[in-house]
């Protein structure tokens, strides 16, 4: 299942890519701009930089930090399932039953539907400011932090993925919906650009505990600089993110499933 | 391959029980306010197709024709009932029954828009794992047969209609599907593409005993091309059988459309023809649909002055209707489009 996915996945993107290629001005104007475009809110992290020493008690390397997970993270299940929000254009204009007789997992489908490399744009971006943070950051580096650096990055492409999924599978239900899940998506990677103790505590647990983003950079991070989190929680979580990724994509997949049975298509 | 599938001398290659699909449906009905109600798209049908038969199934819009392709292609889920396709059951193996079958629907393309025509079968044919000389000999035959050999290299867009259902039609039989299904197969085509469509789809179902199902709204189709047909209205079978059987029961009437040299009273027709409409030298007859023009045209030939003629045939909404509500002067029939 897994397998045939991917192999989907490679298939319908390659063909994208191509249909892509046949307008390449717009091609390479779509690169550049969505480079530019992702990287105006570093811009706007460096501008209040530019008038505070600190954020909520953060140094610029350290928000950089977070920023620089955050949006990578981002970038990389933005790349592989950001094409969840032409999902309603497709359930709208009937197009969505095309891709279901079709002998390939429609989430790989759905995934690779206007698959576009400008989305490296962000991903892009985004590593180069963590490779900054990494390097210009003050922390005391041992063996496990190392890891813990490619283990968030992974685990926060594989929650927001979730998030993606889930997203989805609430457009096939409440039939279009795009703008709920761009709430939690890029509203999600927005916040997490900030420190946590910039935010109030309400909005703080409910990233934590309700849809568990803080696991993508604030938790792991804290632990990466020794600061405190500001909601109580036992030291090993720090560790938990792909545990938590685990239990977000479970519930996420299921979902999607679900959602598929209960498709209800257009009139004709 | 198929076993269980298989009772006595029919092989019910299509089989659906007592199937039902229930809509709930929100209305808005004031500020913040909604109504829930269900609808019934389909309700309780039961039928029965054998492998190679080709079935019209046609009804009128809104009677629950594509919410039954849909379920039988793994679509949408019934909410009752058991509906099986070679052996399957489609809404929970999709994946599986997308070998067996190929969908037509006529509206919406499957083919890649700005790639050339020949990107999309190879797209099929890596989707669909098609051994290489089979997919080799597919692709060539039915490129033959739909005449599309040269417009294999052409961008999708810049293709016509006509062509671009044709083009479908080769994408939906690449993997030597079991059955097809064609959802408005001419709809908005002209009358050469028309006439290609359903010469390929009579050639494919005598020779590779493909099992076709069509929607349709286009009378002739069914008649050119099925031997049975089933009607559907409000959800339910109202009628499954031989288009003959259809005509009889609607009592439908085919529509003579003359041209004579000079105004005259209305032609002194032979019953059960008749005169429905005159228009300065143009009349229309009626007549049974049941029967030939031929002797009515001889007859009015040789006792008016005939300039020229058409012979229309009845729409399906009309036969429907008769059919549905034994209303034989409630609609005109094969009324002429001026």
């Amino acid at each position: 299942m897994l397998v045939e996915g991917v192999r989907a996945y490679g298939l319908i993107a390659g063909m994208w890519l191509r249909a892509g290629m046949t307008y390449r001005a717009s091609f390479a104007a779509t690169l550049v701009g969505n480079l530019v475009m992702t990287g105006l809110d570093f811009v706007a992290i460096l501008l209040m930089f530019s008038q505070v020493d600190s954020l909520g008690g953060w140094s610029l390397p350290e928000v950089a930090l977070l920023y620089g997970l955050s949006v990578t993270s981002f970038g990389i299940a933005d790349l592989v399932l950001g094409s969840m929000d032409v999902l309603g254009a497709r359930m709208r204009d009937g197009s969505f039953d095309t891709l279901l007789v079709r002998p390939a997992p429609v989430l790989a489908q759905v995934g690779a539907d206007r698959f576009a490399p400008r989305r490296l744009g962000r991903i892009v971006q985004g590593a180069v400011v963590l490779g900054w943070a990494l390097v210009s950051v003050d922390v005391d580096w041992s063996v496990p932090k190392v890891l813990l650096v490619p283990v968030m990055v992974v685990s926060g492409a594989a929650i927001f993925s979730a998030v993606f999924v889930a997203g989805a599978a609430f457009q096939i239900f409440a039939q279009d919906a795009a703008e709920v899940q761009n709430a939690f998506t890029y509203g999600g990677t927005t916040l997490l650009q900030y420190p946590p103790s910039v935010f109030g505590k309400d909005l703080v647990r409910g990233a934590t505990f309700l849809v568990p983003l803080a696991f993508v950079n604030w938790v792991p991070v804290c632990h990466l600089l020794g600061r405190p989190y500001p909601v109580g929680l036992p030291p090993w979580v720090s560790f938990a993110s792909p545990l938590v990724a685990v239990a977000c994509c479970v519930p996420a997949g299921l979902a999607w499933r679900a959602a598929l049975r209960a498709y209800r298509s257009t009139g004709s | 391959m198929d076993t269980n599938g298989r009772v006595g001398a029919v092989d019910p290659f299509i089989e659906l029980d007592g199937v039902e699909k229930v809509f709930e449906v929100r209305r808005k009905t004031g500020f913040m306010r909604r109504e829930r109600h269900r609808v019934r798209a389909v309700d309780s049908i039961s039928f029965a197709v054998a492998r190679g038969e080709m079935v019209g199934y046609i009804g009128p819009n809104g009677a629950g024709k594509s919410t039954t392709i849909k379920m039988l292609t793994g679509i949408l889920t019934p909410s009752a009932g058991r509906l099986r396709v070679a052996g399957i059951e489609p809404s929970r193996e999709r994946t599986r029954l997308a070998h067996r079958i190929g969908v037509v629907f006529g509206q919406r393309t499957t083919l890649w828009w700005d790639l050339p025509l020949i990107d999309s079968y190879r797209l099929m044919h890596r989707m669909y794992r098609i051994p290489d000389a089979r997919y080799r000999e597919n692709l060539d035959r039915l490129v033959e047969l739909l005449e599309l050999g040269s417009l294999l290299d052409v961008p999708v867009r810049q293709l016509s209609l006509g062509q671009r259902m044709r083009g479908d039609i080769v994408a939906a039989l690449l993997h030597d599907p079991e059955v097809l299904y064609l959802d408005e197969p001419t709809i908005g085509l002209d009358v050469v593409s028309k006439a290609k469509v359903r010469e390929f789809l009579r050639q494919l179902n005598a020779e590779r005993a493909t099992t076709v199902l069509l929607t349709t709204h286009d009378l002739q189709d069914i008649e050119q091309l099925c031997s049975r047909v089933m009607v559907i209205d409000h959800g339910r079978l109202v009628y499954d059988g031989a288009l003959a059987g259809l005509h009889e029961s609607g009592e439908s009437e085919r529509t003579l459309v003359v041209d004579l040299a000079r105004e005259l009273p209305p032609i002194d027709a032979p019953p059960p023809a008749r005169v429905v409409r005159v228009e300065g030298p143009r009349q229309w007859l009626a007549f049974p649909a049941s029967e030939s023009a031929a002797g009515l045209v001889a007859r009015i030939a040789a006792e008016y002055p005939l300039v020229d003629l058409s012979v229309r045939e009845p729409d399906i909404e009309a036969v429907i209707a008769k059919m549905l509500h034994g209303d034989s002067h409630g609609k005109e029939v094969g009324r002429p489009v001026p």
